[in-house]
């Protein structure tokens, strides 16, 4: 059975896309050849900066042949159905055989399809995948119109077995199929011909080709980490790089180099960003002092000196771009030890989002929150407020600009410079976190102060301009900072009363985009004051426009509907995010709704208590049959009240017990009920939800024994009384109604 | 003309040389487009020129200006004022990279010493709705070139497709002669009776250059001038093609894109004064790309973009 060897030499193929494409390349081959009939032992795929291999062994030499049975007419048909038959399968009438069926005799034909030459069936499939192959962005060249992701230089398709070696035939828009390919750019020797991928690998070599792109990542890393382990120095792992600079060489060659005295300087984030993102450089560590003290280059060449050359024009472009990187640090941290006014300037220039204004006008809604929110996580509300003030400065400096992965990380440098505190410091780097599902959540008071009210400001400007995320649409990571704030709240055990915070905030926005006339923007920055001081946008708003004498303006009764929908919509997004959140780690959907249906929804750390004792609960057995015992008091309780037409609050009186069983539950409840309201006041809902699991006993005998519906109204009224104390007294740490099952 | 396997002494050797190098490929060799530029892509050589279906094979230097990267002539390699080779080829030929190679072979650099590489890197123009897939060349860890296969100008596909190269001389140069400081680097042959560096010829530009874009332009005049200039590109493209004075069709494609090339630059000013926004930056580069488009839609309407009567 012969071996196939397909490549696919083009100019050079971008390192990022090189793995994906050598795979797709494999997928697609062996996809269609396989649906062609034609098997093989093993497939092997790889890349290098300008080819695309694939080596097939043991493939079948050529496809099986494939008999089909067609099912005709009836014998005795119209000569007219019968001959479109014979056309369709492509048989002659001689060749129709009858068969009895239960339908009477009918014709059946056996269509042949003869097997195929391996070669003609790898010239299709090849063509159709290199027409078809699925580059992230490809482009065509010269006059053609084919499509590659660089210009396609050649094709290399062999078969090769005992008897030898054979070229699959192939023309594609003028690129003809061979058994000949190239080996390194400046050190290869020419073209040459190969028989079979092990040759092919072997000359390729010669020619400075390793072929296997987690060949060329293995040397590249053993030859670093041996010569910065030479010096006592360790290189910095980076394994997003090293597949990169893998992809970026045919023939790698290691150099390490050193980083000029003037810029050791510099803080090591810096230098390290700097390498890698303009040079695609590792960064070389003194493990004693924890600095970055030279670099390691893979170069793709040997040369005679040795890479004097090369080495030597490399740290002349480091020392570029790293004059650069310290002209811009030494500019910053002149404005940043003037306190950075220049920058809080600037971002006042500087447009956040066309309706929400500028950076300047953000950062100063974002103090404010900050400095609401302090208290409730440890903070000094001026020292929260200075931090939000200064979190953003970095946006204006030097430094991120060139780089804008390093902000937060330059704002704690320019912070200290500046002659801030640590916590004001930290909070500049660490405001922005956490930025995903497993990034570290901040714990420093400051920080988390910050960084709540950053997210808080943009979520609720964001529903303030009615741009929500829709469907997969989330342009502005409003999910993101969602999570964001619920990870902060949750992770820092705080008590936050989201309504409050968003109430306030949604105001601030109010007051930037509509407080142009003077009695509004009073009113509302009274209503900010109320909220501030009090309590919720309700209170403050009766608060604020009751004490107005004379008709409100037009836009305050606008505000009045308009506010506390908005700011409904938003924590029910918020409580949509937690149930994704929590649905992470095992808590059912319907146990979150029956929690958010309780007061005090906002508070996420209590909401999440809440439901967090109920999951458990609910994993007893007490928990599921207090649960049925529930509803089913519920249920009977629903339907009489949907019945009579009324609400069987009244309060049951044991006085009208008949049964032993009866009066058992009376007893039950009332021992219990002090229990649990003073286990829910404390919050303790483990043990609330364990005072009512006490309870399965005596409504289960209840039930058992007693028929709710009596003919005597007076008792079947004080029992439908007693159902609903029951009902009060399992509702009051969650809406069971809610739960499933 | 000095021996081609010597190296080269001055920067402008080094033009020579890659002057007759290109000019021996065929290439017409022209001069800088005499107006301010941020790059020689700008050039209508290459915008106009990439668009239709004609063969067109052009080199040139063009002086390039980037207000914003202006260092009072004190940076090592970072100027306001600087030099392009700009080379286009259409259709791309097939041994393009070799040719280009070659370029760096008649500048003196020795292939078999250094390290040139191909890294990705895919050029677009915002400012001239324009995109391409190529690569940065690197020699030694610095990008010497820009080299792209031209897919899309001014909103047209090209076909065929155009190949471009580009130079950054000083840095180029720089390298090739050794020179850390561009302000060091002889300008004509240090052996010549009045040598000039870089910085003879230079640093006092890059000082006055610097003071004024970043500090003294006056805004309010840029603006206005960005905002006339936009008018005119609209107004001349506006006009009739047929000319009632001459009864020629004269469709005025280049003298609407010198207007869109004034636009383009005086934006450039404005934002190195940093009067630009994030938001409004979008807008200005939204509204030259505008005029860029209906240039390139009139060139296609010309002999020279491949209109036939």
């Amino acid at each position: 059975m012969p071996d196939l060897l397909i490549e696919l030499f083009s100019e050079e193929i971008p390192a990022r896309m090189q793995a994906r494409a050598a795979d797709d390349l494999r997928k697609r081959v062996t996809d269609g050849l396989v649906e062609a009939g034609l098997t093989y032992a093993h497939a092997k795929a790889f890349s290098t900066p300008r080819r695309l291999t694939l080596a097939l062994e043991d493939l079948l030499a050529e496809s099986p042949t494939v008999k089909e049975e067609r099912k005709g007419p009836k014998v005795g048909a119209p000569d007219k159905a019968i001959e479109g038959f014979l056309r369709g399968a492509g048989v002659s009438r001689d060749d129709l055989e009858e068969r009895d069926t239960p339908k009477g005799a009918v014709y059946f034909a056996t269509i042949t399809k003869p097997g195929r030459a391996a070669a003609e069936i790898v010239a299709e499939v090849l063509e159709d995948t290199i027409r078809n192959f699925p580059w992230a962005k490809s482009m065509r060249w010269g006059a053609g119109s084919l499509r590659w992701v660089r210009p396609l230089h050649s094709i290399l398709c062999i078969l090769s077995d005992a008897e030898g070696t054979t070229v699959v035939p192939l023309d594609i828009d003028g690129i003809k199929s061979g058994n000949k390919t190239q080996g390194h750019r400046f050190m290869g020797d020419g073209r040459f011909a190969v028989t079979g991928f092990e040759d092919y690998e072997v000359k390729l070599k010669r020619s400075h080709v390793i072929l296997n792109s987690e060949e060329r990542a293995a040397a590249i890393w053993n030859d670093a980490t041996q010569m910065a382990f030479a010096q006592g120095l360790e290189v910095v792992d980076d394994q997003g790089l090293l597949s990169e600079v893998a992809g970026l060489v045919e023939w790698p060659v290691v150099l390490m180099g050193d980083i000029a005295e003037d810029f050791l300087g510099l803080p090591p984030e810096v230098l390290q960003t700097s390498m890698k993102e303009h040079q695609k450089f590792f960064s070389v560590r003194n493990p004693k002092t924890g600095r970055i003290e030279k670099f390691i280059t893979v170069a793709n060449r040997e040369t005679n000196d040795h890479g004097k050359t090369i080495l030597a024009g490399n740290q002349k472009v480091l020392f570029a771009r790293l004059s650069d990187a310290k002209f811009f640090w030494e500019n910053d941290l002149r404005v940043a030890k003037a306190g950075a006014e220049a920058w809080l300037e600037s971002l006042n220039n500087v447009t956040f989002h066309n309706k929400l204004g500028s950076q300047g006008e953000r950062i100063a809604r974002i103090a404010a929150l900050a400095a609401d929110v302090a208290r409730l996580a440890g903070a000094e509300a001026n020292v929260a407020d200075q931090a939000a003030r200064f979190a953003k400065a970095d946006l204006s400096s030097e430094m991120v600009y060139e780089f804008p992965e390093l902000q937060g990380l330059m704002g704690r440098y320019y912070a200290q410079a500046a002659g801030h505190g640590e916590d004001i410091a930290a909070a500049a780097q660490e405001h922005y976190s956490p930025l995903g599902p497993s990034d570290a959540v901040p714990s420093a008071p400051v920080s988390v102060s910050v960084a709540l009210a950053d997210k808080l400001d943009t979520l609720t400007g964001f529903w303030a301009i009615d741009e929500k995320p829709t469907g997969s649409k989330d342009p502005f990571a409003l999910r993101r900072a969602a999570l964001g704030v619920i990870r902060l709240v949750l992770e820092n055990d705080l008590r936050v009363p989201l309504d409050r915070y968003f109430d306030l905030q949604l105001l601030r926005h109010e007051i930037a985009q509509n407080g142009d006339d003077t009695t509004s923007l009073k009113l509302m920055q009274d209503m900010v004051q109320e909220i501030a001081g009090h309590g919720v946008f309700g209170a403050a708003v009766r608060t604020v426009l009751d004490a107005v004498d004379g008709d409100l303006p037009q836009n305050m009764e606008d505000l009045k509907g308009r506010l506390p929908d908005t700011s409904g919509d938003l924590l029910s997004f918020f409580h949509d995010r937690l149930k994704v959140y929590l649905r992470d780690q095992g808590i059912r959907h319907d146990v979150i709704d029956a929690c958010v249906a309780m007061d005090g929804n906002d508070d996420l750390t209590l909401l999440v208590k809440r439901a967090r004792a109920l999951q458990d609960f609910l994993a007893t057995e007490d928990g599921e049959n207090l649960l049925q015992g529930f509803k089913r008091a519920n249920n009977i309780l629903a339907q009489a009240e949907d019945k009579d037409g009324v609400e069987y609050s009244y309060g049951a009186d044991v006085k009208f017990a008949e049964s032993d069983v009866e009066k058992a539950l009376f007893g039950a409840l009332d021992g219990a009920e002090g229990a649990i309201s003073s286990a829910i006041e404390a919050e303790d809902f483990a043990s609330a939800m364990a005072s009512m699991a006490a309870l399965r006993a005596p409504i289960d005998a209840f039930f058992e024994a007693v028929q709710v519906n009596s003919d005597n109204d007076i008792i079947r009224r004080n029992r439908l009384n007693l159902l609903s104390r029951i009902r009060v007294i399992c509702s009051g740490a969650a809406d069971l109604t809610r739960v499933e099952g | 003309m000095a021996n081609i396997d010597s190296k080269p002494r001055s920067f402008q050797e080094i033009i020579l040389r890659l002057q007759n190098y290109w000019a021996e490929k065929g290439c017409a060799v022209m001069q800088p487009y005499d107006m301010e530029v941020g790059a020689g892509t700008f050039h209508p050589a290459t915008t106009l020129r990439s668009l239709g279906s004609k063969p067109w094979a052009a080199a040139y230097v063009q002086p390039s200006r980037r207000p914003t990267d202006g260092r009072y002539g004190e940076n090592p390699n970072r100027l306001q004022h600087y030099y392009q080779y700009q080379v286009l080829i259409k259709p791309s030929p097939p041994n393009l990279q070799e040719l280009y190679l070659g370029s760096l072979a008649a500048i003196g650099i020795d292939m078999e010493l250094h390290d040139i590489r191909f890294v990705e890197d895919d050029w677009e123009s915002p400012t001239l709705g324009a995109w391409g897939l190529g690569w940065e060349v690197w020699c030694d860890g610095m990008e010497v070139s820009q080299f792209t296969y031209f897919q899309q100008v001014g909103g047209h596909d090209c076909h065929p497709v155009s190949g471009e190269l580009t130079y950054g001389l000083e840095r180029l140069a720089m390298y090739v002669l050794g020179v850390d400081h561009v302000m060091d680097m002889p300008y004509n042959d240090p052996q010549s009776a009045i040598a000039l560096s870089y910085g003879d010829v230079f640093r006092q530009t890059e000082q006055e250059y610097s003071r004024w874009n970043f500090d003294v332009a006056n805004t309010d005049v840029l603006l206005k001038h960005f905002e006339e200039a936009e008018a005119e590109c609209e107004s001349i493209l506006s006009q009739e093609h047929m000319d009632p004075k001459t009864g020629k069709r004269i469709v005025m494609a280049h003298p609407a894109y010198d207007q869109c090339i004034k636009a383009s630059h005086l934006f450039n000013l404005l934002d190195a004064r940093g009067v630009i926004s994030v938001t409004e930056r979008q807008a200005y580069i939204g509204r030259v790309r505008a005029l860029a488009k209906k240039c390139a839609d009139a060139f296609v309407l010309t002999e020279a973009g491949g209109y036939a009567a």
